[in-house]
This record gives C-alpha cells, structure tokens and sequence, in this order.
C-alpha cells in the first residue's frame, strides 16, 4: 500500500500522466500456497501510452498473465496478495472501491480472454451477455437499446446476419466467430484499453490472421490501447510497438518490439527467439531407410454417427510411411488429422479402406489378431498431463506396455523402464516418483519413454509439443529427432504449428475437410505450395519479420 | 420433441409392464394365503376354497395377469359372490380384502401422498438450494460451517425422530400449530397447508441436506469456470452473476437428483404418513402387503413407478429447456 500512496504522490504532474494510459509501477503480486508464498510478479514497472500497443510475451509460469489480470483489479477476492502501484485512464486500481472497479472493468479496461468457448455463457444468447454488460455500465440504457448496441457491435467485428446471430448460443458459433463475440463484447462499451489474454492461442493459424487483422482495424479506427499477453513472438511481432518480455516475474527486456526482436540485450531474449521454430529455415535433408513402405494406406475412411448424424472425419485417405522416415500431418481443427493417426496405429477402427502394415492388413483385425503388432505401433500423445495417470508412479506407466506384451520378467521390465528413462533425458531414479512432480516437457519425455518401451518401428505423434514453451518445445522435438536416427523410427508428426512441423518433416501431407488436398517432400510443399488452401495456411503464419529472422543467425554468440 | 417424448412414454410403459410382470411373480412364489387371510380367522376349507374360486386364485398365474392387463385396458367383470360387478377401464382389479375397486382406493389415497410429496420438495429445494449457495459464497466462514453442520445434523436424523420432535415442540409445548389431521386441498387450502407444514418439515430436513452439498460443490465448481470470470472481467457485481448466470450451470445435477427423489418419495413416505397419520398410498401400501392383497399391491406400485417415470422425463426435459446444447433425440 505504502508503494501504491507514493506513485500517486510522485505521478502527479499532469502532463505526462495525460499521455499515460497505463502506468505500472513496482507491481508484485504474491500467491499463498500452503504454507508458502508463491510470488508470480515481482516488481514490475511499464507505461502505455494512449492508444499504444505493448505486448508482454515469455514462457508459461513467467507472470505475463498474472500481471495483465492485475490491471483490471482481478486479482481481489482470490487470496493474491497485490501490492505496487497500477493507473489505468487516472484510475487507481489498487486503490478503488469495489463499484469504483465494476465501473472500471468493461467500461474503461476490457479483457478478452483465451478460450473463447469457455469465457461465454453456455446458456445465455451471445447479445443478452453484450446487451448485460453494456447496460452495467450504461445505466440510463434500455434494454432495446442495450439489444441494439449488441447487435451493432456484433456487426462490427464481422459477424454476419448480426441481428439474428445475437440470438445464438456460443455452442452455435465457430472458433472465430466466438472470438470475435468476445471481441464485440470489450467493444460494447468503448474502453480505452484492451487487454488481450493470449487471444488467438486456441485458434486456427488462418482464423488467428482474421482476429489479428481485427485487432488492429479495430485499434486504428478507435484508437483505442492494446495489451497483448502472448506467448508467441511471432503474434506480438506484427501487433504491438512496444515489447516486453518477462521470466519469473520480471521484466527481463523491455523496448520497442523491432529493437528487441532484432538486437536483443539479454541472454534470455536471444534464446527465446533461437528456440522459436522457424517457417523458413530448411532441414537438412533425409532420406527413409528403406524403400519397402512400413505402413501403406489406400482410401481410408472413418465415418461417425449414423443415418442424419454420420460425419465423415476421413474421407478416402492414402498415404505411406516408409521405415525411418518423418511424415508431417497438417491441416487445421476438424481436418481429420488426429482421426487419420489414430487410425495408423489402429485405436480407432476404419470404416473403410485399407491399412497395411508390412504387409499384413489392420484394417479388419479384431483386438486379439492386433496384439502382435500393438507393440510396434506406438503413440505419443498431446496432453503430457491428461494422458498419464496421476495416481501411479511414471515408472509404471512406462511398464505398462511391457507388462502387457508379457514377454519380460519384473526384474527386465524395471531395468528396461530405467534404460528408458535415461534415454529421454530423465533421471533413472525418477521410476517412483509421480506425474505431478515434472514440469510439462519432462512428462512429454516420459510420454516419449512410453511409447519406446515396446521398441515401436513407427510412432505418431500427435501435436507432441504444442502443449510446451518454445524452449521445450524445441529440446523435445530435438529429442524426437535423435531417438528417430538411433532406433530408425518412422514417425508421423501431426500438428497444427507449420513451422515445428516444418523442422521435424521429410515429407509433408496436407489435409482439409477430412482429405488430403497436398502431399510432397516437405521443403517442396514449403517453398511452392500448390493448392489454394496450402497457400493460405502458409501465408496465415506469423512471422518474425525477415530482419527480425537476420538478426538472429548467431544466437549463441 | 415430440418424437422424443413419444419414445420415452413408450419406454415407460414398458418399464410399467415389466414391474407389474415382476411383483405378480414375487407374490405367486411368495409364501402365504391371501384366500385365507381374506376370509377372516374362522374360516373353514370349503369357505377359502369358495372365496378363492371367487378371487380368481384358483387360475393359472398368467390367467390371473391377462385379467389384470384387460382390466387397465378395457375394464373387467369380477364376480363378489352375490352376483358381478363391473369395473370400468382403467381397472387395477378389486381388492382381496373388501371388494374394493383397486383404481377408487388410489384414487382416495393420492391427494395426501402427493400433497406431502410436492410440498416436502419444494421446501427441501428452497432449502436444500438456499443453503447450498449460500454456503458456496460463504466458503470458509462461521456461515457455511454452521449451514453444514445443520444439514448434516438433519440428514442423519432418521424421519420418526424430527417427526416427534417437531411434533413435540411446535404442537405440544409452544403449540403453535394443531396435531396434524389430513384435511384436503379442495376443502380448505389454508387448512391443508397448516396441517401439511410439519410432515413437509420433516421430509425436507432429511432430504436438505443431501441437496446442499450438491449445490454447494456445483456451485463452486460454475462459480470457478472462465465465463464466470469473463463477467467478473466486465464489471458485473456479484449478485447478478451469481443469479444470472452461475446459478443456472450448477442447478442442473440438482434438476436430475429431484427427479430420482421425487420418485422414490412416492415410495418412501410411508413413515412420514403413518407419523402424521396421512391417510396416503404408503399406509395402504403397508396394510395391503401384510394381507397379500395382491391387486392393491400391484396398483401402488404402478402409481408410484409412474410418478418416477414422469418425473424422470421432465427432468430431461428441463435439463434441455435449461442447457440448449443438450439435443433430445
């Protein structure tokens, strides 16, 4: 408090307060848990000015959220402790009393949070929660009035047949068009702040290029300021002016966005944007192992539902693997990407076509015939967290395989699972210890460790890393890489992050609509893409800008 | 919709089916004579053997059971020894006892079971509900332990217990209010309500309870999901949000636990009724099995796994008036 009483005291010259949208000063906020104190900011200081855009970027856990809640008062309430100084338009934040604050949020500060699905009310019409919120902060509003700003704002961020889209439930809207009712929803009410919490995050690649694009027309017709929380570079890179980046807490760099990513002072700066995977930089090439394809798909179908219900979510797909080769997956949400590898390692049954393994046929085997090759077709999975069991210790998850092939004694399991685990980089001693106890790459790692146990010749991967930071994300796809060479591995990479995608693959396979519409070798498909939809993907990518990409040709220096 | 509710009703009546299928069968292997016990103390042979013949008991089991089935369809003719009387469809037969139309005995029981049924839920929701939000927004303080401490007290109270209890202490020592006697809702309805309070009380503090903590903890479960957030975000004060729009998310497992109970209540009330003397299905349910009067037995059964059916689609209807997502097919 005794930091919040003196910035005031001190930011009290009015000319340059004027020009200050947001002024942060000495901001720490701290998290009881359990006995301790978790301290999630620590100190930090940053202005906006009116109708800037700054965007505060760094690696999960590193507070970027945290304090971006902090400016609309949100951490009251909750057990956080806040204490330094936050102004936002004149406002005290810290200071205000509870309807001071309700006036603030919405009405001079909107946030529009991540996950658009979850951050609306599944009951309600999307304009009766504008309309809602409107009326909170314009009271003399009628009702009408507050439906018709709704319907207006509903227009405005491009939401087509607005006037009978306002009365829709969210479930109703796609992806983006949720967004853009989040969006419309900040808008209702004119703030001169937005805070945006990782906005795109969820989003297709080219669905993130439409809300981008909106964000900024939006900005340049009503001026209106922008915090943009990302963990993205390449999203901060084209949005805001000014950039900083933040690690445990604090502010590790701070200057406008082409100074940082271009000449970057600190250490931690330059590895962030080494590790960021880039579109453009090729692999060095590959060939497969053998020419005898492991696995060979022709006109692979999976049909869901029945009768009216029956969706198609792939609809004749064929492809091959051959043995020690990377096979890229792309294609956007609802592609039929992960039914496709799911179906490569048949734990989802075809409705049609054909899959040969080595010569033998999959597709129709019932459970018991597949045993002999379940060992050989492994999976990593997207969710390190979702996809082992909590309640057992890591070294039986891993075990878990062996014991059901049932060909190794306890002793030869137990030795093999702590081989395993030193080959993915963990500590062989870790056999008894529990999930929650590793950080996210590391519970990927002992994903990874499983799905070698059973020594696999092909394993997909389904979005392995777009649950990790950059950093991780880059060591683990490393780690894939290596594993590949050692054990000659074929691996079918499916993910929707072109650019990882583009590092790890020797071939490409490009799907839409449950169909494959491009496939080559990777470096081709990058450089020419010849299918209309290919082409958008590609163009969708952000970017850290070509002189941001020279700059960093010598991040170890 | 409609194809919908079509479905259910017509699953429905095959679970009626198959229950009526299932008690005829438990009282044929059942031991016990209800020609005897009908026919009173002093009966000899030749008289059981008559009153039997009369009963019908004298049939095959599923002769027995396609009289009954006809009887609900179209009506049936029983003979009562001095000549036939006819009973008219929707007939569950003529009680073993006394002759009675089993559909008129109901018919004079239900008012009070489920006068005693609606009202008990509704005050054990008000309650139940009440106290489950309050002790959700309350978390942690004196309120909520106090709040849990009461229900859970309640709950573990079995009903003849608060039912004396309540009895003794509204209408014997501050008497407050008169001994509990049925009056019906068509005659009185201040009346009715006056004397249905403390059977209702009673019902309500053992089910309260049970109510409470599901609300609670789905309370808290809403109150920490993101749209939440994105109101609280948005300057909505506290009470809209709990009103407008967490409240709705977390009554849904309370919609689908009201239904189940409000079945089982039909059922279950019998201590409540006798307690109070109610003269409802659940005394006649008990008076009527201790007799083996199979065709009183049988109709009980068949209101009562009615009202459990009804209810049980109304909640799935609510559930999808409630939450649109939710597709009725």
């Amino acid at each position: 408090m005794s930091a919040a009483t003196s910035a005031e005291t001190s930011g009290g010259t009015g000319a340059e307060k004027s020009r200050s949208l947001v002024s942060v000063s000495g901001l720490t906020v701290d998290f009881p848990v359990g006995g301790n104190v978790v301290r999630a900011v620590d100190g930090l200081s940053f202005e906006l000015a009116e109708g800037g855009a700054l965007g505060i970027v760094g690696e999960s856990g590193s507070g970027k959220s945290t304090a971006a809640y902090a400016l609309l008062g949100l951490h009251r309430g909750t057990g956080a402790r806040v204490t330094g100084s936050v102004r936002v338009a004149g406002h005290d934040i810290n200071a205000l009393d509870e309807a001071q604050l309700r006036g603030v949020r919405g009405g001079v500060a909107a946030m529009v949070f991540q996950d658009p699905l979850s951050s609306l009310d599944p009951y309600q019409a999307i304009g009766d929660q504008i309309a809602e919120v409107y009326r909170v902060h314009r009271r003399d509003a009628s009702r009408r009035a507050a439906r018709a700003r709704a319907v207006e704002v509903l227009d405005r961020v491009g939401i087509p047949d607005a006037a009978r889209r306002a009365r829709s439930r969210p479930h109703e809207f796609s992806g983006g068009q949720r967004q853009r009712a989040l969006i419309a929803m900040a808008l209702a009410c004119e703030p001169r702040l937005l805070v945006a919490d990782e906005p795109t995050t969820a989003l297709d690649v080219t669905v993130q290029a439409q809300i981008l694009d909106l964000l900024r027309e939006l900005r340049r017709e009503t001026g209106t300021g922008l915090i943009l929380v990302t963990h993205d570079l390449g999203v901060a890179a084209g949005n805001v002016d000014r950039l900083l980046v933040m690690k445990g807490g604090k502010a590790v760099e701070h200057g406008p966005v082409r100074t940082v990513l271009d000449a970057p002072r600190e250490p931690y700066t330059r590895d962030l944007l080494a590790a960021v995977p880039r579109i453009e930089v090729r692999r060095p090439a590959r060939a497969a192992s053998g020419d005898e394809p492991l696995l060979e798909v022709t006109g692979l179908r999976r049909e869901f539902g029945r009768g009216r219900n029956a969706l198609t979510a792939v609809d004749g797909v064929s492809l091959t693997v051959r043995p020690g080769e990377t096979v890229g997956l792309v294609g956007e949400s609802g592609s039929g990407k992960t039914t496709l590898g799911r179906m490569l390692v048949r734990l989802l049954e075809p409705t049609g076509g054909e899959l040969r393994y080595r010569g033998h046929d999959l597709g129709g085997l019932r459970e018991r015939e597949l045993r002999p090759f379940r060992g050989e077709l492994q999976m990593v999975f997207q969710d390190p967290v979702a996809s082992l069991n909590p309640r057992r210790s890591i070294g039986e998850s891993i075990a878990d395989p062996l014991r059901a092939a049932g060909r190794l004694t306890e002793a030869e399991i137990t030795s093999r699972v702590r081989e395993l685990l030193e080959r993915v980089g963990l500590d062989p001693h870790a056999y008894h210890r529990y999930p929650h106890e590793f950080s996210g790459g590391q519970r990927q790692r002992v994903g990874i460790a499983r799905a070698l146990a059973p020594r696999p010749r092909l394993i997909v991967c389904d979005e392995p890393v777009s649950a990790l930071d950059v950093t991780t994300q880059a060591q683990v796809v490393g780690l894939l890489g290596e594993l590949q060479r050692e054990l000659d591995l074929a691996l079918v990479f499916v993910a929707h992050d072109l650019a990882v995608v583009r590092q790890v693959s020797d071939r490409l396979v490009v799907m839409k609509g449950g169909r494959i519409v491009e496939e080559g070798p990777a470096d081709t498909v990058y450089e020419r893409p010849q299918h209309p939809y290919t082409q958008g993907l590609l163009a969708a990518v952000p970017r850290l800008a070509p002189s941001g990409a020279a700059a960093l040709a010598g991040p170890g220096e | 919709m409609t194809g919908y509710l079509l479905r259910r009703i017509a699953g429905g009546l095959a679970v009626l089916l198959v229950l009526s299928v299932i008690i005829y069968a438990v009282f044929y292997v059942a031991p016990g004579d209800p020609a005897r016990l009908a026919c009173g103390p002093r009966c000899n042979p030749e008289q059981i053997r008559q009153v039997r013949e009369q009963l019908g008991l004298n049939q095959p089991v599923y002769t027995q059971y396609w009289h009954f089935l006809q009887g609900i369809v179209a009506g049936h003719d029983y003979s009562t020894g001095t000549g036939t009387m006819h009973c008219q469809a929707p007939c569950l037969g003529l009680s073993y006892q006394n002759d009675q139309p089993v559909t008129g005995l109901i018919i004079q029981r239900l008012p009070a079971t489920a006068s005693l049924a609606v009202g008990a839920m509704v005050l054990w929701l008000l309650l139940g509900v009440g106290t489950g939000v309050l002790s959700a927004l309350r978390r942690g303080g004196i309120t909520e332990r106090v709040l849990t401490w009461l229900t859970l007290a309640g709950t573990a109270t079995p009903v003849f217990i608060t039912g004396l209890g309540l009895l003794m202490l509204f209408c014997a020592y501050l008497q407050w209010l008169p001994f509990p006697s049925y009056v019906p809702l068509t005659d009185d309805p201040e009346q009715w309500a006056w004397n249905m309070l403390l059977p209702w009380l009673a019902l309500a503090l053992l089910e309260a309870a049970k109510y409470a903590r599901l609300t609670r903890s789905s309370m808290l479960e809403t109150l920490a999901e993101d749209h939440i957030r994105t109101f609280r975000a948005y300057g909505l004060a506290e009470r809209s949000i709990v009103g407008g729009h967490a409240l709705r998310g977390a009554l849904a497992p309370v919609i689908a636990l009201s239904a189940a109970d409000f079945g089982s209540i039909f059922g279950n009330a019998m201590l409540t009724e006798t307690m109070f003397g109610l003269p409802g299905l659940g005394q006649l349910m008990v008076t009527s099995t201790k007799t083996i009067d199979l065709p009183v037995v049988v109709g009980v059964v068949l209101v009562t796994g009615t009202a459990v059916v009804v209810a049980n689609i109304l909640a799935d209807v609510l559930y999808a008036v409630a939450d649109r997502r939710v597709a009725l097919r």
